[in-house]
């Protein structure tokens, strides 16, 4: 297809970025999802505002908080400088966390959904079967909110592909580092490179609409959860 | 019937909660002592906290305070409360609840898998055919009746070996057809693994059929309990169940009468006349004797068409402050019976408490 270094690089990179933070984002934001989705406590209000806010927030305010947050005078960055790992800003590991609070609403809401969806009756007749909780966890809810995990996984992995402006405000655009795919257009658009820019837009084109028709044809199957964003 | 003298035979509930739903506050309070062995019935109207009572003895109720023993086993204290996966009870809830994601079989290893006891081959066999599912066990929850599904329910509460199970209406969402499908595996539970259970229902029919022990509760509390006889022939009953007020007695049958389709029944030193319904001589049979079904007569009617007439002395009269009839308990050879009069027959009868009275038993239900 004629893609250069570079541009294989920064797929590679993306995809490993992708992953990372979908990995890390079931991890925490499934029992977010949960608590969500089960509690009475007036605190469910505000973290769900606070989890679909990279919804409506543009990226680079988002970015922008971060970029202070973990440079020299912010928490994170006194956090990780005391524990020996520098500073975050322009370095993968600091574009793996911008992108895990940007796309934390893309993985909660599907499984939220799901759990929601399955209420607390199926988790009772689990629990009078000698059912503790993280056995519950995972032979019924993770079963029965299969269709709202996969949701999340497509949506987690592919929004993260998608992220531009997040990228730019806390990454930059350091080859092999924080040169993600949307970087790589954006520059060669720049550059007035449109040759590449048609190629490596069209594979996102393409992996975005796949995606998409993944999700779509999981939820014809799984009717109980389909996927809403936003709430 | 049922002795309940040591700690280890019973149940202690001393339950106190309260639910909150939109603007609705439901307050439960019960103190009660009932025994663990045989069939325990909780009757009441709907919304009279007869679920929520079953939640709270399974721990499915968060804000419960008060004290709940069973045998020597504290669930619930002022220190402690022990969580529903650790209380050794098998729920079969008024929706069966099955796992969607598994067929029947794996519904049923569920339980299998996570019971505190080894469940044996033989014993999961015993259960299967005991329910008559062993044909379902490929299919999923959405391909089952509604009495499919609550037989399966009903098995999976058993493999978990429990120590009591409760059931909460587990034959109200079905219709007549189905509870007449389900009814006779219920009643056929308590003898074959005699496993003490605590039934939740709203209809007398059931409870009186099942039950070898009732509470009654309104509006959250507890208002009678006691064996089922004590309960049905109190003239405590609450005034929505009045006209279900009856003697219920165990009698066993002594004699075929081939002609008349006739068997005798004798309990107590008492006999009387059933129809034939094919009753092996010498079984017993539980017997329901409406209170209004019975009449008063001073001397014996020989020349009337009905034929269970019994001697007896009145042993109390129980007038009813807001209605027309009068509750009287008639003393027979070694058990009572009651029956429910007009308050303007007692005054014409001059009937009086000591007097020597015969009743005639115009119907008796005959409850298996």
């Amino acid at each position: 297809m004629g893609l250069t270094d570079s541009d294989i690089n920064a797929i590679w990179l993306t995809i490993q970025l992708a992953f990372t933070v979908t990995i890390i984002l079931l991890i925490i934001g499934t029992p977010i999802a949960i608590w969500l989705a089960k509690t009475k406590s007036w605190l469910r209000g505000p973290i769900n505002a606070i989890v679909a806010l990279p919804l409506v927030l543009p990226p680079t305010v988002l970015g922008f908080y971060l970029l202070i947050a973990m440079g020299p005078n912010g928490p994170i960055g006194q956090l990780t400088e005391q524990l020996g790992l520098g500073l975050l800003p322009f370095t993968f590991w600091g574009l793996v966390i911008g992108s895990l609070f940007y796309s934390l609403p893309f993985v909660v809401q599907p499984i939220q959904n799901a759990v929601e969806a399955i209420g607390q009756k199926p988790l009772e007749a689990a629990a009078t079967l000698h059912s503790k909780p993280m056995d519950t966890f995972f032979h019924v809810i993770l079963p029965l909110a299969k269709p709202g995990f996969i949701s999340a996984t497509i949506l987690g992995f592919a929004h993260t592909v998608g992220e531009f402006g997040i990228v730019l405000m806390i990454g930059g655009n350091i080859p092999m580092e924080t040169k993600v795919v949307s970087i790589q257009i954006y520059d060669q658009v720049e550059a007035l490179e449109y040759a590449g820019a048609h190629r490596l837009s069209a594979i996102m084109l393409g992996f975005s609409f796949i995606a998409l028709l993944l999700l779509y044809s999981f939820q014809k199957r799984g009717l109980a959860n389909k996927f809403r964003i936003g709430r | 019937m049922i002795k309940v003298n040591s700690k280890s035979s019973s149940i202690v509930a001393n339950l106190r909660t309260s639910l909150r739903s939109d603007s609705q506050v439901f307050e439960l309070e019960v103190k009660s002592k009932f025994p663990i062995t045989g069939i325990t019935a909780i009757l009441g109207e709907s919304g009279s906290g007869k679920t929520t009572l079953l939640r709270c003895i399974a721990g499915l109720e968060n804000n419960v305070k008060g004290l709940l023993e069973i045998g020597e086993t504290t669930w619930l204290d002022d220190k402690h409360c022990v969580p529903t996966y650790e209380r050794e009870i098998g729920y079969v809830f008024q929706d069966a609840r099955l796992f969607d994601h598994l067929n029947v079989h794996g519904n049923l290893q569920f339980a299998v898998k996570r019971s505190h006891e080894k469940v044996k081959k033989v014993f999961f066999e015993e259960v299967v055919s005991a329910l008559d599912i062993g044909h379902l066990m490929k299919h999923k929850p959405d391909q089952l009746s509604g009495g499919e599904k609550q037989r399966i329910a009903i098995a999976r509460a058993l493999l978990i070996k429990p120590k009591m199970l409760i059931m909460d209406e587990p034959l109200a969402s079905l219709d007549n057809a189905r509870k007449q499908e389900v009814l006779p595996y219920l009643a056929a539970l308590q003898n074959r693994f005699n496993l003490p259970m605590l039934y939740v229902s709203h209809s007398t029919d059931e409870v009186c059929r099942l039950a070898d022990h009732v509470i009654v509760l309104h509006q959250g509390k507890v208002v009678i309990q006691g064996s089922i006889n004590e309960v049905f022939s109190s003239a405590r009953l609450p005034h929505v169940y009045q006209r279900e007020t009856s003697t219920i007695i165990k009698a066993q049958i002594t004699e075929k009468n081939e002609r008349w389709h006739l068997v005798k029944a004798e309990f107590d030193g008492n006999m009387i006349w059933l129809q034939d319904h094919n009753q092996s001589i010498g079984g017993t049979v539980r017997l329901r004797i409406i209170a209004s079904d019975v009449s008063l007569s001073l001397n014996n009617e020989k020349e009337s068409t009905i034929l269970n007439r019994l001697e007896g002395r009145i042993a109390s009269i129980q007038m009813d402050s807001r209605g027309s009839t009068a509750l009287v308990t008639i003393d027979l050879m070694n058990t009572e019976i009651v029956a429910q009069v007009t308050r303007k027959s007692i005054d014409d009868l001059f009937l009086m408490v000591g007097m020597k009275i015969w009743t005639q038993i115009k119907s008796v239900a005959i409850l298996g």
